[in-house]
């Protein structure tokens, strides 16, 4: 038990982190690959086209996943801040401003794949609907997040800093979406609702897990190829960043 | 403690008095905005009835806004902040003394400037006593919310501009049930349950609001 806990703590450390995300990139990408590929397959060739929504609702195995990990990376960043902010490794604040940009990318991804879709199947690109709502004021915690990081050039204060915002943003997340859950009900009578057909058959779903599953690798990926890039720009003064970066000009 | 409390927001207001121009500039940049509104979408009374509750609160927001980067940047430059940090008192209370200076500052005169915006657009005198109790109840909670972001922006470049970026989202809330409860008033649906959730959101944000505000304070001052 002790044991277990050393080494994880071992890897709290930048210098014994790169190599391991190093290794672990690869991984991730390949994973990213054969998940992307299965989902795609099963999505444009395997899966029904749709009785009511004709070709146009396939966005979904694009939609589906880009708006849960919008939603799951914010979350995942919090806890990394709170991480950092609670024991102040210097890692987790890392991870934090590593995940942000992925984050906000996704939350994009999924609205302009629901504009996409909401223009054949509704008839126009944006309605003030209480999910599409939130996901745009997430957006706007992501922007906010990231424009407190970039402005501060301190990068240990930008990170405390960064982690309260993250902080208050999650405890805020519920409170938005309930305030605009009962706003867009008091003020939309006879508009659109997002609920789903009743049922969904089973290889859509199953693309659209394939799809996600896709997504959070890619995340995952990208966050660690993001954060081995930081570490080295913030630990540059160390010895084994230069020994890295010498190491590898020597095998080019 | 009441007596810590009491001790900054005497000391707020008596510094504030010394530099009306900034509360009345505020406070003209609120009555400026409302007045842009008619003259940008018509005069339209029937139009200028249903816009009234948003543009009055989202401009009551955007005055909030303007006056907030004072909260702390003044006593930061001067150093009093760091004094203050280094008080055997709770930060946070201290905090909370500011927030409700800057409240009576800058949002009590608001709510009292409100209904008289209002008549310009042409709202009943239930919907402006409406109103004015709304903004009476949120406007703590902005006051509370936008310290946090003051805090985290306290000598950052941009400052002003980030803030409005960080803030503005969480100010959501308090828009729409602020601006619900005067809709539902000139609707003739009754403004009580807006006005019930105006005041939690109130108390929550300015009980915790302070711990979040201290805690970036400390780091800004580190």
């Amino acid at each position: 038990m002790s044991n277990k806990l050393i080494n994880w703590f071992r890897f709290a450390s930048p210098q014994a982190f790169y190599p391991l995300a190093g290794r672990m990139i690869p991984w991730f990408w390949a994973l990213a690959a054969v998940f992307g590929i299965a989902g795609l397959y099963v999505g444009f060739l395997v899966a029904p086209t749709d009785a009511q929504q004709g070709e146009g609702y396939r966005i979904i195995f694009l939609h589906v996943p880009a708006s849960w990990m919008s939603m799951f990376i914010y979350l995942v960043m919090a806890f990394w801040a709170g991480l950092g902010l609670a024991f102040n490794f210097r890692l987790s604040g890392m991870m934090a401003t590593a995940l942000a940009p992925t984050g906000a990318l996704f939350t994009f991804l999924s609205l302009w794949t629901g504009a996409l879709w909401g223009k054949p199947m509704w008839g126009t690109w944006w309605v003030w609907d209480a999910r599409l709502t939130s996901e745009l004021i997430l957006l706007f915690l992501y922007v906010g997040f990231i424009a407190l990081q970039s402005a501060i050039d301190d990068p240990r204060r930008a990170d405390k800093a960064g982690a309260i915002l993250a902080l208050v943003g999650v405890v805020n997340i519920p409170i938005i979406y309930f305030s605009v859950k009962w706003w867009n009900t008091l003020h939309q009578g006879s508009s659109v609702s997002l609920t789903k057909s009743p049922s969904m058959a089973m290889t859509m779903l199953l693309g659209m897990l394939l799809c996600a599953l896709a997504c959070w690798m890619y995340a995952i990926a990208v966050a660690l190829m993001r954060v081995r890039t930081i570490m080295l720009e913030r630990e540059r003064h160390t010895e084994w960043v230069r020994e890295e970066l010498g190491m590898k000009a020597k095998e080019q | 403690m009441l007596k810590l409390v009491r001790a900054i927001i005497s000391r707020d207001l008596r510094l504030a008095m010394r530099r009306r121009a900034d509360i009345v500039s505020a406070l003209f940049f609120f009555i400026i905005v409302v007045s842009l509104f008619p003259l940008g979408v018509g005069p339209e009374p029937e139009l200028l009835r249903k816009l009234a509750p948003g543009v009055l609160w989202v401009a009551a927001l955007l005055a909030t806004m303007l006056s907030l980067p004072r909260l702390f940047a003044d006593d930061h430059r001067d150093g009093t902040l760091e004094q203050l940090a280094l008080a055997p008192q709770p930060l946070g209370l201290i905090v909370l003394g500011k927030v409700l200076a800057h409240w009576l500052v800058s949002g009590l005169p608001l709510a009292l400037l409100a209904p008289v915006l209002g008549l310009q657009f042409d709202l009943s005198t239930d919907a402006l006593w409406v109103l004015t109790c709304s903004l009476l109840i949120g406007t703590p909670a902005l006051s509370g919310i936008g310290a946090i972001g003051a805090a985290l922006t306290l000598g950052v470049r941009g400052g002003g501009v980030l803030l409005s970026l960080l803030v503005l989202p969480l100010y959501i809330p308090v828009l729409i049930f602020g601006a619900g409860a005067v809709d539902a008033t000139v609707t003739g649906l009754g403004a009580q349950a807006h006005l019930s959730l105006l005041g939690a959101l109130t108390l929550a944000g300015v009980f915790f609001a302070p711990w979040p505000t201290a805690a970036a304070l400390r780091i800004a001052l580190e």
